[in-house]
């Protein structure tokens, strides 16, 4: 059981704020990714919550019990670190059992919970060695056997995946999955890939400059973003936005060509957010569309991403069959699947309803 | 074609200046490690030497089966005393060095507070100045603490001596430890003291075998205050109590000798078995 609320939390290093009041809820066996670029305050917000540094204002409840003046290790709490920090001089073993033995446990139990985390994350043939002696990914689960062994109410995990190379990275993905599946307690998890985010998370928090821009599913946030910010920063290639006039029922840009949208906006002018895989390229600007440029193409083999420059300047990606062939500086116009625009705000990037 | 040849030409003439440059280093270890090991070399050979035998061939290699000079030192002298009197005075000066230094330099090194620069400066002011000129003030506040001819004189002194370094040496080391570790310990609930004395001091070894060796030789072989504060015989540490195997119209040399090996033998006995942890002191030092 774990229920942990956020309310009003504002963390201040000497005179910089770096979180704005944090509101946030989080339920029981929920797997939550933090995401925003660096510098956003999430790395902070998990140090919080660990009680490694201190909140500075507001309040922070796991279980309904006020937390911020309760030591670390005495939050039921367990962290697995960026770069794991596990102890160079003690073996595997001693690796885990370090934080067991200081809970109070005897040494049976502390052989059982070492034994329990060893079969979950297979470090059988390891327990002898030192951290030195493993590999990145080896101690990586060695860090997540430590975390385990303490049986916490919450597991936090601070960008777990970035010290290791990309082929092991989507494997540990996977385990760390399983795992939350398998010991079904609260996750929360600190990235700055969306990939992790979208793939992991049950409730994803997306963060910028200090504050949440949004919280929801993965589904949410991809099909309807709060504002431009969660518009671009999940999905990827990223999302385009366009700066758009309204005249009618179409949607232009200044000598550019235009679409034919419904909407009900009255606002005249309207930033246009449109996903690579809603586009389509035609060759030729005579039709209707968006007039464009085509830049360079992405071959993935499965498909291909295609960039073209708008009219006023925009670049935009547009997903393609792998073997629709588009030279550079070919000109062809942008057309939109319908249904897909997503609108924000001119003014301040908020989302509108059309 | 004859881009391979040139690439060849460069390669011998870059093996052959690398074969320049190492054998010329490896003469100049060689000199330097004859220079260095010829006194010890000689003090050993003389112990086994009567007074006599030194002065007519000074570098013969002796008899090594002739241990009298060192029975009649073990035996009729007060070595013995010496002995065991450094033995305390540096164990208990590198004893009181090491813990405090080394608490010192974790309080500096990992905790921020107001005046922990000034602290680290005022440590380090400490490796400026000549211990030697203040002896006379010196001599004063030990008379008035009345530990003259007490070996806790020597032992307050060496720790003060010793400080700075080891404060120096240690602070550098400690800051380098990653932060996380710490975290990552007290997520595991230690206290700060557990901190420091399960993680951080093994990760520190090295810097402390450093600061160690940085300062048992000093201590060890100091002449100079025990000089001034020990007039007792019975309290006399060896670099002191082997001057008085120097009469002031007979010395016998051999067995001053066997002194001077017997002396020297712990100092190059802890430095043969921590050498291996001082050179991997210094390199991760050098590479972090």
């Amino acid at each position: 059981m774990a229920q942990l609320l956020l309310r009003g939390i504002k963390k201040r290093f000497k005179t910089t704020e770096v979180l704005h009041g944090i509101d946030l809820e989080i339920g029981d066996r929920e797997f939550v990714v933090f995401v925003g670029p660096s510098g956003c305050g999430k790395s902070t917000l998990l140090r919080l919550i660990a009680g490694l540094d201190p909140i500075s204002d507001g309040q922070f409840f796991l279980n309904g019990k006020l937390m911020n003046d309760v030591a670390p290790s005495r939050r039921g709490i367990a962290m697995v670190f960026q770069s794991y920090a596990l102890y160079p001089h003690m073996d595997v073993y001693e690796n885990m059992a370090f934080g067991a033995r200081l809970m109070g446990l005897d040494k049976a139990e502390v052989e059982r919970r070492i034994a329990e985390a060893v079969r979950m994350l297979r470090l059988g043939e390891l327990l002898k060695r030192r951290p030195r002696e493993l590999s990145g990914g080896q101690r990586q689960r060695v860090a997540i056997g430590r975390a385990l062994v303490r049986k916490p109410d919450v597991f936090l995990l601070d960008e777990p995946l970035s010290n290791l190379d990309a082929a092991l990275r989507s494997d540990v993905r996977l385990e760390i999955a399983r795992l939350h599946r398998e010991i079904g307690g609260t996750m929360i998890y600190v990235t700055h890939d969306q990939v992790e985010a979208m793939t992991l998370a049950d409730k994803i928090v997306v963060m910028n400059e200090g504050r949440i821009e949004q919280v929801g599913s993965p589904r949410a946030l991809y099909e309807t973003p709060a504002n431009t910010f969660v518009g671009t920063f999940i999905g990827s290639p990223r999302m385009s936005l366009v700066t758009v006039t309204r005249e009618g029922t179409r949607l232009g840009i200044a000598d550019g060509g235009s679409l034919p949208i419904d909407t009900k906006l009255d606002a005249r002018a309207l930033k246009l957010g449109m996903r690579p895989d809603a586009v389509s390229l035609h060759r030729g600007q005579g039709g209707e569309g968006f007039h464009a440029q085509v830049v360079y193409t992405e071959y993935l083999g499965d498909n291909a991403y295609v960039y073209v420059r708008l009219a006023d300047g925009t670049l935009l990606s547009a997903r393609t069959a792998p073997n629709d062939d588009f030279a550079p500086d070919e000109r062809v116009s942008v057309t939109l699947a319908p249904g897909t625009a997503h609108f924000f705000s001119a003014e301040d990037g908020r989302r509108l309803v059309p | 074609m004859s881009a391979v040849a040139e690439s060849n030409y460069y390669e011998r003439r870059g093996l052959l200046g690398a074969l320049g440059r190492d054998g010329l280093l490896q003469i100049i270890l060689i000199a330097n490690t004859i220079i260095m090991l010829a006194p010890i070399v000689i003090m050993v050979f003389s112990a086994f030497k009567s007074t006599s035998q030194i002065f007519q061939s000074p570098f013969s290699i002796p008899d090594f089966t002739q241990v009298g000079n060192f029975v009649k030192i073990w035996t009729e002298t007060n070595f013995v005393r010496y002995l065991l009197n450094s033995f305390v005075v540096t164990g208990a000066s590198m004893a009181l060095i090491l813990t405090l230094g080394t608490m010192a330099a974790y309080a500096i090194g990992r905790y921020r507070f107001t005046g922990s620069a000034f602290i680290l400066m005022f440590f380090l002011a400490g490796l400026t100045l000549p211990l030697k000129l203040a002896i006379i003030p010196l001599f004063m506040l030990m008379r008035d603490l009345s530990i003259l001819n007490n070996q806790l004189s020597l032992i307050f002194v060496y720790t003060a001596m010793g400080l700075p370094t080891t404060v120096f040496i240690m602070t550098g080391f400690i800051r380098t430890l990653p932060s996380e570790l710490e975290d990552a310990a007290r997520m595991d609930g230690a206290s700060e003291a557990r901190i420091m004395w399960s993680i951080m001091l093994p990760l520190v070894r090295p810097a402390m075998v450093i600061a160690g060796i940085q300062n048992v030789v000093p201590i060890w072989n100091d002449f100079f205050f025990p000089l001034v504060f020990i007039q007792n015989d019975n309290l006399k540490t060896l670099p002191q109590g082997l001057t008085t195997f120097m009469g002031e119209y007979t010395t016998d040399w051999g067995v001053l000798f066997s002194g001077l090996t017997l002396s020297a033998a712990p100092i190059i006995i802890i430095y043969i078995i921590l050498s291996k942890q001082f050179i991997a002191g210094m390199t991760s030092g050098a590479v972090k």
